[in-house]
């Protein structure tokens, strides 16, 4: 059986992505799947997903309906707007939402392991996270991303 | 060509039709057919490349009226 081991660094929601479309998906090819989330990609596992949101600030390649000046990105509310915009537009073209595809992913048996360190670090709590998930540290990566046919950091 | 399940995957995108398509040949006998009808012209290469990895064959493609229309039969 061929072996993929992916890395998810990132919280905000085009970066959490990649890690669940690519996934689900080498899960449904017959591979086996394992997704180590660290730093602010701990946020993908959490029950909880509205932290994960997409700024337009500093990501000037990102479609706008107008031109936006970036002292205008920066005021309150810009965030959640941007959010909500991308969520519906998602909708709209028949993207599966970012709980959609991790549920997919584990009822595909995709295994996730939560850096233990980095939940030390920011201080969350094991019930702020979905069931079915463990804790390890990079040692437990390696030894699934050893002999893996695919390996990705995001 | 008989057809021994239906899959509409019209409106979703990917990885949505592999994902589905995977979950619809899961309950289907060797040998068995199963139509895919998707809106998402990236599909054209996605179910090849789906074919080719799972080993099960793609009978045949076409397109009509911007609908994909896949026919995989079970290994």
């Amino acid at each position: 059986m061929k072996k993929m081991a992916l890395i998810a660094t990132k919280g905000t929601l085009d970066m959490a992505y990649p890690p669940f479309i690519l996934g689900s998906t080498a899960a449904a090819l017959g591979y086996d799947v394992h997704i180590f989330f660290t730093f602010y990609g701990l946020t993908l596992l959490r029950k909880d997903l509205s932290d994960v949101k997409i700024s337009p600030l500093a990501n000037p390649a990102m479609p706008m309906p107008v031109p936006m000046p970036v002292f205008v990105q920066m005021l309150p509310g810009m965030e959640a707007m941007a959010t909500m915009m991308m969520k519906d537009k998602m909708k709209k073209k028949g993207v599966a939402s970012l709980a959609e595809l991790r549920a997919l992913c584990q009822e595909a048996d995709v295994k996730f392991t939560a850096c233990q360190m980095t939940v030390d670090l920011f201080e969350f709590e094991k019930s702020d996270f979905i069931d079915g998930i463990e804790y390890g540290g990079a040692a437990s990566f390696l030894e699934f991303a050893g002999d893996a046919d695919i390996c990705l950091f995001i | 060509m008989n057809v021994d399940k239906e899959l509409d995957a019209r409106g979703l995108n990917c990885p949505l039709p592999i994902l589905k398509t995977k979950k619809s040949l899961a309950d289907m006998a060797s040998g068995q057919i199963l139509k895919v009808v998707s809106t998402d012209c990236g599909s054209v290469k996605d179910m090849q490349a789906f074919a080719n990895q799972t080993g099960n064959p793609l009978v045949s493609q076409s397109e009509e009226n911007g609908e994909y229309i896949f026919f995989m039969q079970k290994k």
